[in-house]
């Protein structure tokens, strides 16, 4: 049920047929992601950002060719049925659609906020229980779109995904069993040796600026 | 927001619950600890982006042929979704534990279990059980052990035990290793924040007898 290769870099650069021509000048309306030419890194980012801005469904198809096979895939490893994961991996997508207005690429890549739409689905509807969410945050948009920042996060994720690629196998399994949801909480050990230091400061000053502002 | 915290929410727990593995009551512990701590709030962020990476790598299984078609009809024949209200702080109760509460700490509906120590199980699912502890300032809690994880956030006022001091927003986390007698500060009242998978293992013989009333 584990046997899943280690992962190769992510998937080639996907920029849907649409843009293909136009990828050069993708400065978003709020200008908060650039697409510059010969970067792929943030590419999911901004196509998230144009079903966000403009509810644009090319680039909404675009994602889901790309994210929904695997978080159906994410799903069967968590022991869902085929139809079953089907029908919450549309799901996912729908919610994708419809709250695409709380992304924020400076707080977390495409892929880790596809995660926790699909972990949230499944402790729903495999495991029917609930899952007290910390408070929200004014985050809100900056006046000063950090495109900077949000470039940064998508390279921290790329790394990391290769970080864990890199583990060994025995360790690599564990924390792959963790997040399909087959370790109870007394049996996860977290001991990853992993480069999350990282994301964390990134974070940690984004809520400095946040606490900052509040204050 | 501006409290100073020691003792923070374990590795293991920040993952477990950014794998969406542990049961309710532990849920609601971490998230307020999490409403009030920035650095486990972006410590996090970094056990999050784990589960996308792991999403990413865990192999990709195809669609039905009509998926697409199929999501975007789903997505326009369902009604707009409603924005609701995100649950809000009430005094010393951080967001997620208000809505478990139904309100601040006005709203509780402490039970007193003697001993100068009040209590309110809260309606947490099956698994493990989570509890606010109201303990007179002064006052000592029950020697006991454990026979599972007891988790502790302080929410008002503070304790002792035999490993530190835990102020507002400090986790303690307790395993069977851990034998205490934690004891709240003179001043003001300690309220905490308490959950446990397993029942608790008093050593006096007068709580002993009266664990089974007590439901901890
Ligand atoms: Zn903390």
């Amino acid at each position: 049920m584990f046997d899943m290769q280690p992962c190769e870099k992510p998937d080639a650069p996907f920029v849907a047929d649409a843009y293909a021509a136009s990828a050069a000048r993708t400065v978003t309306r709020m200008g908060r992601v650039t697409v510059t030419e010969g970067r792929i890194g943030d590419d999911w980012a901004a196509l998230l950002i144009r079903v966000r801005d403009d509810r644009d469904e090319a680039a909404f198809a675009a994602l889901f060719r790309h994210f929904a096979p695997r978080v159906k895939g994410f799903l069967m490893k968590s022991g869902a049925s085929a139809a079953l994961a089907e029908d919450c991996a549309q799901d996912v997508m729908a919610v994708l659609w419809n709250k695409a207005h709380l992304f924020d690429p400076a707080r977390a890549s495409v892929a880790t906020w596809v995660f926790t739409i699909a972990r949230n689905r499944r402790i729903d509807a495999l495991r029917k229980a609930r899952r007290p969410e910390p408070e929200d945050l004014p985050w809100g948009p900056e006046a000063e779109p950090d495109q900077q920042a949000a470039l940064e996060m998508q390279q921290d994720t790329e790394r990391l995904g290769e970080a864990i690629a890199r583990l060994p196998e025995k360790q690599r399994v564990l924390i792959e069993r963790a997040y399909f949801g087959d370790l109870s909480h007394t049996e996860i050990a977290a001991e990853t040796g992993l480069p999350l230091g990282t994301i964390k400061s990134r974070i940690r000053l984004a809520l400095e600026r946040l606490r900052h502002k509040m204050g | 927001m501006t409290m100073t915290i020691k003792h923070h929410i374990s590795d293991a727990l920040l993952m477990g619950y950014a794998a969406g593995q542990l049961p309710e009551a532990f849920s609601l512990v971490v998230a307020t600890h999490l409403s009030l701590c920035d650095d486990c709030r972006a410590r996090f962020a970094g056990y999050e982006a784990v589960g996308g990476a792991v999403m990413e790598c865990a192999g990709a299984v195809a669609m039905s042929e009509h998926s697409l078609a199929a999501t975007m009809a789903r997505i326009r024949s369902a009604p707009a979704p409603v924005s609701r209200d995100a649950p809000r702080r009430m005094g010393i109760f951080p967001a997620p534990l208000a809505a478990m509460v139904g309100g601040g700490p006005e709203a509780v509906k402490w039970r007193s279990i003697g001993m100068g120590v009040r209590q309110a199980i809260l309606p947490t699912e099956n698994g493990a059980r989570a509890r606010l502890l109201h303990i007179a300032a002064g006052q000592k809690v029950p020697d006991h052990g454990h026979r599972g994880m007891e988790l502790t956030l302080v929410l008002q006022g503070a304790f002792r035990d035999e490993t530190d001091r835990f102020g507002p927003g400090d986790l303690e986390i307790a395993d069977e290793d851990l034998h205490h007698q934690p004891i709240a500060e003179a001043g003001e009242d300690c309220i905490c924040l308490a959950a446990t998978d397993a029942p608790l293992r008093f050593n006096g013989l007068a709580a002993r007898l009266a664990q089974p009333f007590l439901r901890i």
